[in-house]
């Protein structure tokens, strides 16, 4: 396994986000976590990135303990996440924005007189994974101006550059348009293999693309773990599609 | 798109006027030249600080008062004349000053980060003010007439010197600051602080850490700021404590946002145009401060790209926010 989490709670004053959750995550795993709002999903994603100690628990991140240590450093040690609201460097091109992410996983930041330009390879790179995302024909328009599926697009593409071995997709279909839903996610899919990423954590809300593309769901409903099993199984779980599906949708 | 010809030859043909300026202009414009020199360098590095980070520093001048009362200090205490030294003794000084409050201030940002330099300026402005013995209090110190080059330019008298050798000077000083500052905007550095400027929360996600970038290039700009300072004590020749006085401060932000803080250039532009406006307007008028003030709010309402926003044209023309 390379992502455990163990019994996490987390409080807050009386309020109970998370109440006893515990999971795994696999190597070559593609796993949602689904659940209704206030089911502590964003909670969870916040402990599991280490952004937010655990009250009480664990997470583990090959065999590490993450608990708040924070996103540069949770970099380092590879994994790297995208967030639900769109992120991005308004006035920096499509082009810089990767390349800082290159610049940042080989530790070259502080490289003051070294010139950007000049380094063909990290360019090289950063075109590349502009190439597997489709943004190579906006590879020098400022992020600001691209439309909305474009910046989505962006923000993965800048963590996947990081190479982590597992990634935080936190909604990464939202915001985009129906009809451009699978594309965006036939785009990830297609990056991630190519990249070499071990595992794949999406939470999301658009049951097509969580029955579509998952290995595994973990269905969470008031801070607990109501199921974990292969999408079939979930689908047949009466208790996950009452409180979490909705029958009428699927 | 620009073509990158006309910036080159614009760029030349200033170069070019500049040094030639001492032969052509009347004394008087080219020792004006001098504080622009030095408020040049000053400006690049707040302007790291400012444009490329999106930090306001209200406490500038606290720092080019410790590059200033270097070289007094130097000159009339310890009887060191080469400018060369003092420059370098200045930048030091600086960044043993700005390492630990750097390290604090770069904690916060917006207001706070104003706020917090501007109160370490103020207290540095009550040091000078209160320790009479060292500092000279509100008389301030002396600053001797520096070695350029290792000689003495004895056969010069003051104007001479100033219009001369010193302006020669000031302006390689400002010529190698410029370069090395290009280039670190151009490097892996600048880009990592231009994601910080543009969005902190996305930059720590991808392994870029905040504080410590931060607190580098407020260390880069409180160095390019003393530097500056003591480059603009010789023509001064006495440094008082009104260098680090707050209102000072303010005149490093006005300059910046007249040039232009979203162009490399736009803070020379605006040290150039904020002397000689100062110079012309208090020789007209004595309320000068009010005519800027006016500026001030004309340019944050009308052109808040400054000057070299009025000029520049945008590659991309920006868009509207749209939800």
């Amino acid at each position: 396994m390379i992502l455990e989490a163990q019994d996490l709670r987390q409080r807050y004053g009386a309020y109970v986000a998370l109440d006893g959750i515990s999971l795994t995550i696999r190597e070559n795993e593609f796993v949602s976590i689904i659940g209704p709002n206030g089911a502590g999903k964003s909670t969870l994603i916040n402990v599991l990135t280490g952004a937010l100690p655990p009250t009480e628990g664990r997470v583990r991140f090959k065999g590490r303990d993450i608990g708040g240590i924070g996103p540069v450093a949770l970099t380092r040690l590879g994994m790297a996440r995208s967030f639900q609201l769109v992120q991005i460097f308004p006035d920096l091109t499509v082009l810089e924005t990767l390349e800082a992410a290159v610049v940042s996983r080989l530790g070259r930041g502080l490289r003051l007189f070294a010139s950007l330009r000049g380094d063909r390879a990290m360019r090289a790179e950063a075109l590349e994974v502009a190439e597997l995302f489709g943004l190579a024909t906006r590879a020098h328009v400022p992020a600001r101006v691209l439309p909305q599926g474009d910046k989505k697009l962006l923000d993965v593409a800048s963590a996947f550059t990081l190479r982590p071995e597992i990634i935080l997709l936190d909604e990464p279909t939202s915001g985009v348009s129906t009809a451009d839903k699978h594309a965006v996610m036939e785009i990830l899919v297609a990056a991630a293999r190519r990249i070499g990423l071990r595992s794949i954590i999406q939470v999301e809300h658009d049951m097509d693309i969580v029955f579509g593309y998952s290995d595994r769901i973990i269905a969470l409903h008031q801070g607990r773990v109501l199921a974990d099993a292969t999408p079939d199984a979930i689908r047949a779980d009466a208790r996950v599609v009452d409180t979490v599906i909705g029958r009428g949708a699927r | 798109m620009n073509s990158p010809v006309k910036p080159a030859l614009i760029l030349a043909a200033v170069g070019a006027a500049v040094i030639l300026v001492p032969l052509a202009a009347p004394p008087y414009y080219v020792t004006l030249m001098l504080p622009f020199m030095a408020y040049g360098v000053v400006l690049l590095g707040f302007n790291l600080l400012f444009g490329y980070t999106g930090l306001v520093s209200f406490g500038h001048a606290l720092f080019i008062g410790i590059g200033a009362y270097t070289g007094a200090v130097l000159t009339t205490r310890f009887g060191i004349r080469h400018m060369e030294v003092i420059l370098l003794a200045a930048a030091v000084a600086a960044a043993v000053a700005a390492a630990p409050v750097g390290a604090l201030c770069v904690r916060y940002v917006k207001i706070y980060f104003g706020m917090l330099t501007l109160a370490f300026g103020m207290v540095f402005y009550t040091f000078l003010l209160k320790f009479y013995r060292l500092t000279g209090g509100d008389e301030g110190m002396r600053m001797l007439r520096p070695y350029l080059l290792g000689s003495e330019w004895a056969g010069f008298n003051k104007t001479a010197y100033l219009v001369g050798p010193y302006y020669y000077f000031s302006l390689a000083v400002l010529v190698v600051a410029t370069l090395l500052m290009w280039r670190i905007v151009s490097s892996p550095f600048g880009l990592c602080l231009r994601t910080i400027r543009d969005n902190p929360l996305k930059a720590e996600s991808l392994g870029i850490g905040v504080s410590r970038y931060r607190w580098h290039a407020f260390m880069i700009s409180a160095v390019y700021a003393a530097v500056g300072g003591a480059l603009l004590a010789p023509p001064i020749g006495n440094v008082d404590p009104t260098l680090v006085y707050w209102t000072h401060s303010g005149n490093v932000v006005f300059m910046v946002l007249l040039g232009g803080f979203a162009s490399f250039f736009g803070p020379l532009l605006g040290a150039f145009v904020f002397i000689f406006l100062q110079d012309t307007v208090m020789s007209v008028f004595p309320y000068w401060r009010l005519v800027f003030g006016a500026v001030l709010a004309f340019l944050v309402i009308c052109a808040p790209g400054g000057l070299m926003g009025l000029f520049a044209r945008r590659p991309v023309p920006l868009e509207p926010e749209r939800g």
